[in-house]
């Protein structure tokens, strides 16, 4: 596991590959918010910007006058069936909270890695984004696809592109050891 | 028919739900930072550490901006307590309302609240039930604003246990964050109410998030432990902490029942006290 996080810049290559989940990183560059309905308005319609190494963040973010007021992660759960197109686009990284199913999972071997952004941390987000632009405004403020440029985002590697997924494997922990409890009562 | 009296009071009431409101969004009480700052201090998880990390210079960030900490404000929860002099009316509620509007416009708060079936939103953080008010009698005009978000909310439970099953108590508090996993934003606080009746225990549980988090009683302790032996830590990516505190509140229940509600708050356990100037 790395001690220093791996700088990462967009557009992303072949380097996320290399990546191990547990790993720490931050990230430079363009990201596109995108929730529930900007996936299903990208599934029907296209996406409006290049995929090819591209960054998607699950964010319902505040901005007033182009300014990101807060801008911390959703849970990426709900897009469990939505993100399997991007990836097939040439989307290298999803942001999120939460972590991501077993189709993902799969999805993103040798293609890409998920990277958890800490839940809550709205104030500190807004630190490190700036607002370039917007994609299908009118789905609203929440639910629209702003292109946010990222200076060094801390994130952690969730999932990697060799199939690791830290949320499992923690949750596969707790329930074992729930188990052990339940048979000593 | 309203007195002045009634309007000057209202109007007081508005005033110290805004300025409630504004602090526990934009800080944290003193117990809680202090019990975050020290499972940060003794979390050896590296990857959780760095999930410390983000937390607390999140914290640091909200409070010198001036903005809320976590972008879901949550929907309001408030205590009032009521002195002798002062009539239980329509007045407080309004005011209290009168106060959340407010802050939804001014701090800016997201607007949170719909209709549960329609799932239109009113804008203003109000609505049929909402702001949620418990009133109880006490010496001064207070008002306790407990914004609630809805990812630790929405995996928060409840049990009728068998009265000869009072082992089964720590079992099912574990149990429900082992089902939560991630999604509540851990390190969590969990509020737990025992005996009462079915919607008495919920209440409780709630009402146990407002104790001070930073002493545990040995028996919610010891229900701390197990929860924390479960290894979710940080956002569910492992570590040590999994939950700052177990706080719990009791209350007599039926010869025949044993309920149990387990309330789970995120790390943004935010929370703040005003009293009202009259």
């Amino acid at each position: 596991m790395n001690t220093q996080p791996v700088q990462l810049h967009t557009p992303l290559g072949k380097e996320v590959l290399e990546l191990h989940a547990g790993d720490h990183v931050e990230l430079s560059g363009i990201v596109y918010t995108a929730r529930d309905e900007a996936h299903i308005r990208m599934k029907a319609e296209g996406i409006p910007f290049d995929p090819m190494g591209a960054v998607i963040y699950h964010c319902g973010p505040v901005i007033r006058d182009d300014r990101v007021i807060a801008a911390g992660p959703t849970t990426s759960a709900r897009m469990n069936e939505l993100s399997g197109f991007l990836l097939d686009h040439g989307v290298r990284a999803l942001i999120g909270k939460g972590g991501m199913g077993a189709r993902v999972r799969e999805q993103l071997k040798n293609r890409g890695v998920y990277l958890a952004f800490t839940g809550g941390c709205a104030a500190l987000a807004s630190l490190h984004m700036t607002v370039k632009g917007v994609f299908f405004k009118d789905l609203g403020m929440a639910e629209a696809i702003w292109v946010i440029e990222l200076d060094h985002l801390p994130l952690v590697v969730g999932m990697d592109a060799y199939g690791n997924d830290l949320f499992e494997k923690v949750i596969q922990r707790a329930k074992y050891e729930y188990g052990q409890n339940r048979k000593k009562v | 028919m309203k007195t002045p009296d009634d309007i000057a009071i209202s109007a007081s009431l508005a005033d110290a739900t805004f300025q409630a409101y504004r602090e526990a969004v934009i800080r944290l009480p003193p117990d809680v930072l202090q019990v975050i700052r020290k499972a940060a201090a003794a979390e050896t998880n590296p990857v959780a550490r760095g999930e410390f990390a983000n937390i607390l210079k999140n914290i640091k960030e909200a409070e010198r901006l001036g903005v809320p900490l976590c972008q879901d404000t949550g929907v309001p929860v408030v205590y009032l307590t009521i002195p002798p002099d002062v009539p239980l009316t329509r007045g407080l509620y309004e005011g209290v309302a009168e106060g959340v509007r407010r802050a939804t416009r001014e701090i800016p708060l997201r607007p949170n609240v719909v209709d549960p079936l329609s799932r239109h939103n009113t804008g203003d953080n109000t609505g049929q039930g909402m702001p949620v008010i418990h009133i109880q009698p006490g010496e001064s005009l207070t008002v306790t604003v407990l914004p609630k978000g809805a990812g630790a909310e929405n995996v928060s439970g409840i049990t009728m246990l068998l009265p000869s099953h009072q082992y089964g108590i720590e079992g099912f508090i574990v149990e429900t964050m082992l089902q939560a996993e991630g999604r509540p934003c851990p390190p969590v606080v969990l509020g737990v109410g025992i005996g009462s009746t079915f919607d008495g225990a919920a209440a409780l549980a709630k009402e146990a998030l407002l104790l001070p988090v930073d002493t545990m009683t040995p028996f919610e302790q010891e229900i701390c432990n197990s929860v924390n032996r479960l290894g979710i830590g940080p956002m569910g990516l492992g570590g040590d902490t999994t939950a700052l505190a177990v706080k719990v509140k009791t209350a007599s229940c039926h010869t025949a029942s044993l309920p149990v509600a387990v309330n789970i708050q995120c790390w943004a356990h935010r929370h703040a006290t005003v009293e009202v100037k009259r």
